[in-house]
């Protein structure tokens, strides 16, 4: 999957979690959490939903690490999805 | 030279209509002899000279209305005449005296006003109520103005529609009073299936089942206005109410978040417990040991509730803030709580709320989470008595059997009615929500 | 109480000027020509024409048995007029002034007044009475008292106080026409003022008030000779941005409560112009009211303007600091919207 394919699917799924808001209009680096109002649970669910979607285990250390658009990527990269 | 006036004949006279004259201008005249006609509301009435001489000049013509005291006409001497009609038209003009304007007797009208004024005195006014006029009263009542911090401009100070007015235009206009009071929560309430929750509650919450898997976001305006208000005029309700205490303290997490950790390596990804789950499930442990915080003040009396549904404060998106319970939250596990809450915070965000979830709660606990601030001291949701603040865990020095180290540090608040509760059972419960954190893996 | 009939009231016309004395003469004059059953007695009203002259010219137009001169008792030509009216006249009975009725109160109180009901419906007393009432004239506590007041406290009757032209005008055909009594207050202060009234006689609703004046800020409630006082407060007032609605309450009683209501809780301040004394007033009654009925549409406390409570003064300037005069109204009602 390239990295348009994998933008496109964390920006559908951010947009579940964030009713009403537009994560496509983020930069790569900016901090999602603080950028589109998100509390630890919809971060939980996001990841959730990610891993169901694209099979892969996000591990609890890993989570916390995962703050931009940029390193949601960089990761799922590396996860070779 | 005299003035012929127009006579008063009568008490009512005003005026009179000159009828006609008997006699022109530069004919002699001598006292007795009728000169004019004058007709008033009693008829047409002869008037009559007291003079000797000519008629010189005359100042009206029949048909005009002439005020009493008027000159009609004047009346000079022979001699007098005969210099004026010689001298030509240099005749000086008679001056008419005007009108007798009888000045009002204003000075003693005003002090009869005065004395009128004084003689129905204002009785004194107590010093502790409120001079206010009853339209203002009733106004204030409506808009929810609290009337000890409104300025009164009427007389002695009293309060007025406009000063009403004044005072709700410069603060937000409180709802009515919220009709949110719980019934004395015994056993678990009975859960009413899901409807669009009476008007009274909280958030007018639309809780239709809805199949769409993604839901549209609600257009929030009035929606959001009538949650503003709501949440307006409870949290005034509860600061002109109730008597808030706070307390706060430190709470050492990193053995709570270390369990934690170490459970979640062992769930997959959908059974990871979040920090709050586990918070949530120590203040219901908590509360089972004060219980005295968990319930209502109702009609002045102190209701402890059996069951500990915990309210646990979700902001939306859209801005407002809906505190959901979550049923006998000290009865759940934490697997439990969690599926719980993950349920819950989905459907308060997509307004699917169970109108039970809304009035049940007996106590609100809002946490902060891993953004914000590290503490929030909180308005108690009436009738509640307390509320439960948890602010975000951040790494701190830490001293603790004489050395320094860093910790990751919760600061836990209460706030407390201190009509129901003391402090001391607040520093209680702080101690035991301290004591169950340390704790967790027996939770 | 029905208004005059259609064949009677002509299509608006010019108008003319007419003096209130003027205007009651022409009403007493039309009741004649319409109804044969109306006659007007009272003491000199006939030869003499009046005493404040409102029948001169009647009784050389209607003669002796319309226009009767009656001798000097207030109670023999009360009682009378009450038992011609029990009989199927109509008499319009004159009394010269309201401090001279108080020998006739025993008839229209005691009689008049109680009749219906004491005969359980068989007799009423359709008879009109008229007199002149209040100061200004330089009269004297022998003439210029404003007892309308304490007839407005008689149940059984109607007392209607005309404060303009047009309803000194238009006043008597009603009230001829109401099958109980009915007294008219008519001001001798005004009996010269004058105003453009339609030619034609313009039928008088005589149940209810009327606003003179509309207004948001007060309401100045008044009757007779206080409403032009009242109008030329309004008018001073207006220039100082004060909106004052006037009323005139043109029958005392039975007082209207709505119209007086509505106004109080349009403006949320009051206040009341009359010259009858302060203590029992009329004004106090309405006072009473508007707090029983309007308590919470009160921005201030009822104000009251009456006449000082001293027998009238003779001398003018005493006389006109004894009554609410435009300038003290206009201050009074300063009071109460600053």
């Amino acid at each position: 999957m390239n990295e348009s394919e994998l933008k496109d699917i964390i920006i559908a799924e951010l947009a579940k979690i964030a009713l009403g808001s537009d994560p496509a209009a983020l930069d790569l680096d900016d901090n999602l959490r603080e950028g589109l109002d998100i509390d630890s649970f919809d971060a939980l669910n996001f990841f959730i939903a990610l891993s169901e979607r694209l099979h892969i285990d996000i591990s609890e250390k890993d989570m916390g690490k995962l703050n931009t658009m940029g390193e949601i990527l960089h990761y799922l990269q590396a996860q070779k999805v | 030279m005299t003035e012929f006036k127009m006579p008063s004949l009568g008490a009512d006279m005003d005026a009179g209509t000159l009828v006609e004259w008997k006699v022109k201008s530069g004919d002699p005249v001598k006292r007795g002899d009728i000169i004019a006609a004058v007709e008033t509301a009693k008829g047409v009435i002869e008037i009559e000279c007291f003079e000797n001489g000519i008629l010189d000049e005359i100042f009206y013509q029949p048909g005009q209305e002439v005020p009493v005291g008027n000159v009609l006409a004047t009346i000079s001497s022979e001699a007098e005449f005969r210099q004026k009609a010689s001298a030509q038209k240099a005749a000086e003009p008679v001056k008419v005296p005007e009108a007798v304007v009888v000045e009002p007797a204003k000075p003693a009208a005003q002090v009869v006003q005065e004395a009128m004024k004084a003689a129905i005195a204002q009785p004194a006014v107590s010093g502790d109520r409120i001079r206010i006029s009853p339209l203002a009263r009733r106004i204030a009542e409506d808009l929810g103005v609290d009337l000890t911090t409104v300025h009164g401009t009427g007389p002695g100070g009293a309060i007025q529609k406009s000063d009403i007015e004044g005072a709700a235009q410069a603060k937000p206009v409180l709802a009515p009073e919220p009709v949110r009071v719980p019934e004395p929560v015994s056993a678990r309430p009975p859960e009413v299936p899901p409807q669009a929750p009476p008007v009274e509650k909280v958030a007018p919450l639309p809780v239709e089942a809805s199949t769409e898997p993604v839901p549209e976001v609600k257009k929030p305006t009035d929606f959001q206005s009538a949650m503003r208000a709501a949440i307006a005029a409870a949290m005034s309700k509860s600061n002109r109410e109730i008597p808030h205490y706070y307390m706060e303290t430190n709470i050492d997490m990193t053995k709570a978040l270390a369990w934690l950790e170490e459970e979640n390596l062992k769930r997959p990804i959908r059974e990871r417990l979040l920090p709050v789950v586990v918070l949530l499930k120590a203040v219901a442990k908590s509360l089972t040991e004060v219980p005295e915080l968990n319930g209502f003040w109702i009609d002045g009396q102190h209701q402890v509730s059996e069951a500990i549904n915990i309210g646990f404060a979700i902001n939306l998106r859209q801005g407002g803030l809906i505190t959901p319970a979550i049923h006998d939250t000290d009865m759940k596990t934490l697997d439990e709580l969690r599926d719980a809450m993950n349920d819950l915070i989905t459907r308060t965000r997509s307004n699917k709320l169970r109108s039970s979830e809304l009035t049940d709660s007996t106590i609100v606990v809002t946490s902060l989470g891993d953004r914000g601030v590290e503490k929030v001291f909180g308005v108690i949701y009436p009738p509640q008595v307390a509320l439960v603040g948890l602010g975000k865990i951040t790494e701190q020095p830490w001293a603790e059997n004489g050395t320094l180290s860093v910790r990751k540090v919760m600061t836990a608040t209460l706030a407390g009615d201190h009509r129901a509760t003391d402090g001391h059972k607040g520093g209680l419960f702080l101690e035991a929500l301290n004591r169950n954190l340390q704790e967790v893996e027996k939770l | 109480m029905t208004l005059p009939s259609q064949n009677v009231i002509a299509e608006p016309q010019q108008l003319v000027k007419m003096t209130y004395r003027e205007g009651m003469r022409q009403a007493i004059r039309e009741a004649m020509l319409r109804d044969e059953r109306c006659f007007l007695m009272g003491a000199d009203v006939g030869r003499y024409g009046g005493c404040f002259a409102v029948s001169k010219g009647l009784f050389d137009e209607f003669g002796p048995e319309k226009i009767r001169d009656m001798p000097l008792s207030e109670s023999a030509i009360a009682g009378i007029g009450i038992g011609a009216s029990m009989n199927g006249m109509r008499p319009i009975v004159e009394i010269m002034t309201v401090n001279f009725s108080l020998l006739a109160l025993d008839q229209i109180l005691n009689t008049a007044g109680t009749l219906l009901h004491m005969s359980g419906g068989l007799f009423n007393v359709p008879v009109v009475i008229r007199m002149a009432t209040g100061s200004g004239r330089q009269l004297g506590a022998q003439h210029a008292h404003s007892l309308e007041g304490w007839y407005a406290h008689i149940p059984g009757i109607k007392v209607l106080a005309p404060g303009t032209v047009e309803d000194m005008r238009g006043m008597l055909w009603p009230a001829l026409e109401d099958p109980d009594p009915v007294l008219i207050f008519e001001q001798q202060v005004m009996y010269n003022m004058t105003e453009m009234v339609s030619a034609t006689p313009v039928p008088v609703d005589i149940d209810h008030a009327k606003v003179r004046r509309p207004g948001k800020d007060v309401t100045l409630i008044t009757y007779g000779s206080c409403l032009p006082k009242s109008m030329t407060a309004a008018e001073t007032l207006a220039q100082e941005e004060i909106d004052t609605e006037v009323i005139d309450l043109r029958t005392l009683r039975p007082l209207d409560n709505d119209t007086i209501f509505a106004s109080v809780a349009k403006t949320h301040r009051v206040l009341i112009v009359e010259e009858g004394w302060r203590s029992g007033s009329l004004a106090a009654e309405i006072s009473a009211r508007i707090m029983e009925n309007l308590f919470y549409e009160l921005d201030r406390p009822v104000d009251r303007l009456c006449a000082s409570e001293v027998p009238m003064p003779y001398s003018k300037h005493m006389e006109e600091a004894a009554v609410p005069q435009p300038e003290t109204i206009a201050a009074a009602v300063r009071k109460l919207v600053l």
